[in-house]
C-alpha cells in the first residue's frame, strides 16, 4: 500500500513538473530495429536523423534529445516496458516511433496516464488513434488507401469484378474488409477471395486458385520484404499478364526492392500509396537528394513516416514555445498542415490521425529505370474507418 | 494438355529440391557427427550475401559466383569447426545448441552491420528468367535450373559416399569411430571434410534462395525451420531421406494450399507431426 | 512415528538436498534489491521474474525429465490468452485469472503429454517444435478471439487484493510476479527433492533403464509435462496481467527458443539455472539494446559463445565445477 501510494507520488511528480524546468527535451523513440522488422525500424530512424541533421537539435530554446529502444517485433508487452521505462526513468516527454500496431497498442495506455503526447511513426491499423488521446499518427491507415483503391478501381479504372489475395493477419484482414467493402459499394462484385498465410515463401498455389476464376483484376495485400517479388514471380509463372488482368495493390507488393527483383514482369502493376521516392515535387526531389548522400539509399514510406513525426514534433514544440506537456502538444497539433515529400498533409483535430493525398500509381519504365508513375490522385483522404464509426 | 494442378505441383517440387540442397548438409553433419549446427543456414546465409554482392556491385554473372558460394561458406566453416565445433563433439547437445545459435546471433548482426537490413534483389541472368511451355503448362525456367542442380547435387553425393575411397572412411567414421581410427583413418579430418561440404552445399543454397525466398539478415533464422523439418521429416544422415522429404514437403505444402487454402499455414507442420509420429526416425532413418 | 534411526540412505539423501543453503536464502534476499537499488528499473525486473518462472517450467521438463522442447511457449501463450479473455469476458481479478491460465494450459499440456512420452531425442524436439507452431498459427487464425496480429484487445486487470493498482513504476508488477516465482520455485523444489523429482532424473539418465526397475517412466513424464505446462501458463498469465496486453509474440516460436536459450546458459537441471539465465540474459539484452538497438544481436551471440566455451553445462554447471576442483586443491 505504501509502495503504491510512493509510486502514486512519484509518478504525480514526474507529470506535473513541467519538462521545461530543464532545457533538454527527451523523445523516447521505440521501434523494432532488430528482428524480421529491422529494416522498418532503420528506415524510420533514417527519416528522424535526416530531420534532425536538417533542422539542427535545437528548438524553442530546448535541445532534443532521441533516446532508442528496441522491442524485436510486434512484441506489445515489450512496448509498453519500454514506454514505461523511458518515461520513469530517461524522463522522456515524448514517446514516438512504433513500427508495428501492437507496439503502438501496447504503449497507448502509458501515453495517456503519464499524459505524454506519443506520436506514431508507421503503425497503420485504424484503431490505434482511438487508444489514447495523446496520440497522432503521421503514417497511414490501411484502409485509407485500400478504400481508396477500391473506389478508384470501380468509377475510372474500368473493373467491375475482383479477386482479393492478402495474408492471414491483422493488417492484411483490415485491408481486405476495407477493399472489399469499398469495392461493393462502388457496385463492383467481389468474385473471390484468399488468404494467405504470413510466413509464405511460395505463392504459385494461391496465384493458379485465382486464375482458375479468370478474374478481371486481383487485388494484393502482402507486407514489404521477400513475399512481394516472390508473389510477383509466382504471378508471371502462372500466366498471369498485368496487361490483360488488372493486378491492384497497396505500396508494398510494388516496393522499390520488389520492383528490381522483377524488373519487367512488374510493369503495368496498378497501386495505390501516399509516397513514393519518384513523387515529383521539388520538395522531395531535395529530400531523396538528401536521404541518398546521407544513407546510399532512397526513402521509402517509413523513413517519410519518420521525417514527418520529427517535424510534427518540431512545430508543435514552436508554437508552445518550448512547452513538452501532453496538453499543450496535442491542442498545438490538431489541424496542423505542413508540406512533406509526399505532398500537403493534415492532422484531422477530432481523430488525430494523417489526412493526405493517395496517389494511383502504374508501374513503367522511365528510361533505364523502372518506376511507380503516378497518374491519378485523390485529395485529403480521411480514415474511412473511422469516419464510418461516427456515422 | 495438363490440368493447371501439375504447373503447381511442378513449383511444389522445386521448391523443395532448394529445402533440399539448404538442408541437406546439416542431415550428414548431424546424422554423422551427431553435431547440431543451428547456424547452418548462417553458412547458407553467407553463401548468399556474396552472390549478391558479386552480381550487384561487380557485375558478375550469376553463375560463377554459384561455385564461389559453395567455396566460401565451406572454408569459413573450416575456420569454425577448427576453432568452436571440434571442441564441442563430445559435449552435450544442449551446449552445442547455445554455441550455434550464439553464432547464428553473431551472423545476423553482422549481415545487418555490413549489408544493411534491406533486401538483397538480385537479378538473374535473362537465361534463367521466364518460362517454358510443356504439354499447356508454364514450367518456371529457374525452378527447372533448380531442379537440375539438386539432381546433379544428389548423384554426386550418393556416388561420393558409396563408391568413393573418401566415402568409405567417412561410412567407416560413422559405424565407430574408434575402430576407423585404429585402420588409420583420420577421424578428425574426415570429420572437418564432411562438414565443410555440408556447409559448402549450404553455402550455394543460400544463393539459390534470393531468386525464390529473398535475402536480409534474418535468414539465418527463418529457414531453420523449415531445414530443421526437412532433416527429422527424412532422416538423419540419409541423403536420400532429405531429398524424398523435400519433396514431400514441397508438393503436400503447395498442393495443400491449392485444394485447401484455409489450411494453408498448418500444413506443413502437419504433415510433419503425422510423419513422426508414424516414424519416429524419419522417412529413411536408421535409428 | 517412524524412528529416526529407520529412515534409509535415499530419505537422507533426498533430506540433505532440500536443506536451504545460505546461498540460496542471500539470492533470495538479493531479489528484493531492485526495490531499493534500482527502482526505476522495477518492470525489466517484473518481467524478469515472469521470463525466470517460465524457464523454471522448461527445467522441470528439460533440466529433470530430459524432454527438450522447442514449443514450450505454446503453454506460455495459452495462460497469457486465457488470462487476457478471462479479464475481459469474466472480471479482471487476477490471482482466479492464474488460476484459470493454469487450468487451462495444464489441461492442454495433459492431452499432449500422450505424445510427448512416447518420443525421444530429435523427434521429440521437433514434435514439440511442429505442436508450438501449430499452436501459434491456431491463435492467429481465430482472429475473432485474440486479435491476431493486433494482439488482444480490452484486457483490464483490477488492483491486486483490491488495493495495489498496477502502476507505471512496475512497484506492484514486480512484487506480485516475484511473489508468484517465488511460490512456484518453493513447490518446484519440494518436487524435484522428492521420489518423484528423482525418478526423473532417472529417466533423464537412462529411459531404458528405468521401467526395469519398477518406475513408470511414461507416467512420470507425463506428470512432469502437464505440472510445467500449468507452470508455464501461469508466466504467461503474469505477463498478460502485468501488462495488460496479449500478443502472437507469446505463443512464438522466438519465445520457445529463447527461454530454452536462457535455462541452458544458466545451466539446466538445476533450479536455479533458469533463475541466472532469465537475470543474465535479459539484464545483457535489455543494455546491449540500450547501446546499439540495431545490433545487440552481436554481443548476445559472443556471451553465448564466450559461457560455452568457458563454462560448459551452463554458467551454475561450469561454476560448480571449477568450484569442486577449486576445493579440491
Amino acid at each position: 500500500m505504501k509502495r503504491s501510494l510512493f509510486a502514486g507520488a512519484a509518478l504525480l511528480a514526474v507529470v506535473i513538473l513541467p519538462a521545461g524546468a530543464n532545457a533538454q527535451i527527451k523523445i523516447g523513440v521505440i521501434n523494432s530495429y532488430s528482428g524480421q522488422f529491422a529494416d522498418t525500424g532503420a528506415q524510420i530512424d533514417n527519416g528522424i536523423k535526416l530531420y534532425m541533421k536538417q533542422h539542427g537539435d535545437t528548438v524553442a530554446g530546448k535541445k532534443i534529445e532521441i533516446i532508442r529502444k528496441d522491442t524485436g517485433g510486434p512484441n506489445p508487452d515489450v512496448a509498453k516496458r519500454l514506454a514505461q521505462e523511458l518515461i520513469v526513468r530517461d524522463k522522456a516527454d515524448i514517446l514516438a516511433g512504433f513500427t508495428l500496431t501492437p507496439e503502438a497498442l501496447g504503449a497507448a495506455s502509458v501515453s495517456e496516464e503519464a499524459k505524454k503526447l506519443m506520436v506514431v511513426m508507421n503503425a497503420a491499423t485504424s484503431i490505434v488513434t482511438t487508444k489514447s488521446p495523446y496520440i497522432v499518427r503521421v503514417s497511414l491507415t490501411l484502409p485509407q488507401i485500400a478504400d481508396t483503391l477500391a473506389t478508384w478501381a470501380v468509377k475510372k479504372g474500368g473493373t467491375k469484378k475482383a479477386y482479393t489475395m492478402v495474408s492471414d493477419y491483422g493488417p492484411g484482414i483490415d485491408a481486405e474488409g476495407a477493399f472489399q467493402k469499398a469495392f461493393k459499394e462502388a457496385g463492383g462484385e467481389i468474385v473471390g477471395s484468399v488468404r494467405m498465410p504470413v510466413a509464405n515463401p511460395d505463392f504459385s498455389a494461391f496465384v493458379q486458385r485465382a486464375k482458375d476464376l479468370n478474374p478481371e483484376s486481383i487485388f494484393v495485400f502482402i507486407p514489404g520484404g521477400a513475399q512481394p517479388a516472390a508473389l510477383g514471380k509466382a504471378f508471371a509463372e502462372r500466366g498471369i499478364d498485368p496487361k490483360k488482368v488488372k493486378l491492384l495493390s497497396t505500396g508494398e507488393p510494388v516496393d522499390e526492392t520488389a520492383i528490381k527483383s522483377m524488373g519487367d514482369l512488374a510493369l503495368d502493376r496498378i497501386s495505390a500509396w501516399h509516397y513514393d521516392f519518384n513523387h515529383k515535387s521539388k520538395m522531395n526531389s531535395d529530400f531523396v537528394k538528401a536521404f541518398n548522400a546521407e544513407y546510399k539509399r532512397n526513402p521509402d514510406f517509413f523513413a517519410v513516416g519518420g521525417y514527418d513525426g520529427m517535424h510534427l514534433i518540431y512545430e508543435a514544440l514552436k508554437k508552445t514555445n518550448g512547452n513538452a506537456d501532453g496538453d499543450a502538444l496535442i491542442a498545438a497539433i490538431k489541424g496542423m498542415k505542413w508540406e512533406s515529400p509526399r505532398g500537403v498533409i493534415w492532422i484531422d483535430p477530432e481523430t488525430r490521425d494523417v489526412v493526405q493525398t493517395v496517389y494511383i500509381r502504374r508501374v513503367q519504365k522511365v528510361g533505364n529505370d523502372i518506376v511507380n508513375v503516378e497518374f491519378d490522385k485523390i485529395e485529403n483522404v480521411k480514415d474511412p474507418v473511422k469516419a464510418a464509426m461516427k456515422k | 494438355m495438363l490440368p493447371p494442378v501439375f504447373g503447381v505441383l511442378f513449383d511444389g517440387i522445386a521448391y523443395g529440391m532448394l529445402l533440399f540442397v539448404l538442408s541437406v548438409g546439416l542431415s550428414v553433419t548431424l546424422g554423422l557427427m551427431n553435431f547440431v549446427n543451428l547456424a547452418h543456414c548462417a553458412f547458407a546465409m553467407l553463401g548468399g550475401y556474396l552472390t549478391a554482392t558479386l552480381v550487384n556491385d561487380f557485375n558478375w554473372s550469376f553463375f560463377a559466383t554459384l561455385p564461389l558460394a559453395f567455396i566460401a561458406a565451406a572454408t569459413a566453416s573450416i575456420a569454425f569447426e577448427r576453432v568452436f565445433y571440434r571442441r564441442l563433439y563430445r559435449a552435450g547437445d544442449l551446449d552445442q545448441v547455445l554455441l550455434t545459435i550464439g553464432i547464428a546471433f553473431v551472423s545476423v548482426a553482422i549481415a545487418a552491420y555490413l549489408f544493411g537490413t534491406a533486401q538483397q534483389p538480385i537479378q538473374t541472368p535473362p537465361l534463367l528468367r521466364g518460362a517454358i511451355d510443356f504439354l499447356g503448362l508454364s514450367l518456371g525456367k529457374y525452378r527447372l535450373f533448380l531442379i537440375a542442380i539438386a539432381l546433379v547435387v544428389t548423384i554426386l553425393l550418393v556416388v561420393g559416399i558409396e563408391y568413393t575411397r573418401f566415402g568409405a572412411q567417412v561410412r567407416a567414421a560413422v559405424d565407430n569411430q574408434r575402430m576407423a581410427g585404429g585402420l588409420g583413418i583420420n577421424v578428425e579430418r574426415t570429420f572437418a571434410v564432411t562438414f565443410a561440404l555440408g556447409s559448402g552445399l549450404a553455402g550455394l543454397g543460400g544463393a539459390l534462395a534470393i531468386e525464390i525466398v529473398g535475402l536480409d539478415p534474418n535468414f539465418s533464422f527463418i529457414y531453420l525451420v523449415y531445414v530443421l523439418i526437412i532433416v527429422s521429416v527424412g532422416g538423419l544422415g540419409s541423403i536420400a531421406g532429405s531429398l524424398a522429404a523435400a519433396i514431400l514437403i514441397g508438393v503436400s505444402d503447395i498442393a495443400g494450399k491449392y485444394y485447401f487454402p484455409e489450411l494453408g499455414a498448418f500444413l506443413i507442420y502437419l504433415v510433419m507431426v503425422v510423419i513422426l509420429m508414424w516414424r519416429p526416425s524419419g522417412l529413411f532413418g536408421r535409428r | 512415528m517412524v524412528p529416526t534411526d529407520t529412515i534409509s540412505a535415499p530419505q537422507l539423501y533426498l533430506q540433505s538436498l532440500s536443506r536451504w543453503s545460505a546461498t540460496e536464502i542471500a539470492f533470495w534476499l538479493a531479489t528484493l534489491l531492485p526495490f531499493f537499488l534500482f527502482p526505476n528499473y522495477l518492470s525489466l525486473a517484473s518481467q524478469i521474474a515472469i521470463t525466470a518462472l517460465f524457464a523454471l517450467s522448461l527445467d522441470l521438463i528439460l533440466g529433470y525429465a530430459g524432454v527438450v522442447s522447442l514449443g514450450h511457449a505454446a503453454f506460455f501463450g495459452i495462460g497469457a490468452y486465457a488470462a487476457g479473455l478471462f479479464s475481459k469476458f469474466v472480471w479482471g481479478e487476477p490471482i482466479s485469472g492464474l488460476l484459470v491460465a493454469a487450468l487451462l494450459a495444464g489441461l492442454a499440456g495433459y492431452a499432449t503429454s500422450f505424445i510427448i512420452c512416447r518420443f525421444r531425442h530429435l523427434t521429440l524436439i521437433m514434435l514439440t517444435l511442429g505442436l508450438g507452431l501449430l499452436a501459434f498459427e491456431v491463435a492467429n487464425s481465430a482472429h475473432w478471439l485474440t486479435g491476431g496480429s493486433d494482439g488482444l484487445q480490452g484486457v483490464r486487470i483490477w488492483p491486486l487484493f483490491g488495493i495495489f493498482k498496477f502502476d507505471l513504476y512496475g512497484y506492484t508488477a514486480y512484487s506480485y510476479s516475484l511473489a508468484v516465482l517465488f511460490l512456484f520455485f518453493l513447490g518446484m523444489r519440494r518436487l524435484v527433492h522428492s521420489p518423484f523429482g528423482l525418478a526423473l532424473r532417472g529417466i533423464r539418465e537412462n529411459l531404458v533403464r528405468m521401467p526395469a526397475i519398477g518406475a513408470a517412466s511414461r507416467a512420470h513424464i507425463r506428470k512432469a509435462y502437464t505440472i510445467a505446462a500449468a507452470v508455464a501458463g501461469i508466466a504467461g498469465a503474469l505477463l498478460t496481467q502485468t501488462t495488460e496486453s496479449a500478443a502472437l509474440e507469446s505463443i512464438s516460436f522466438q519465445r520457445s527458443a529463447d527461454v530454452l536459450v536462457m535455462l541452458v546458459l544458466g545451466g539446466a537441471g538445476r533450479l536455479y539455472g533458469g533463475l541466472i539465465g532469465a537475470i543474465i540474459f535479459m539484464i545483457a539484452r535489455d543494455q546491449f539494446s540500450g547501446i546499439a538497438p540495431q545490433y545487440w544481436y552481436f554481443w548476445i551471440g559472443i556471451l553465448l559463445i564466450v559461457v560455452v566455451m568457458l563454462l560448459p553445462n551452463g554458467i551454475l554447471g561450469g561454476l560448480s565445477k571449477i568450484f569442486a576442483r577449486w576445493s579440491r586443491k
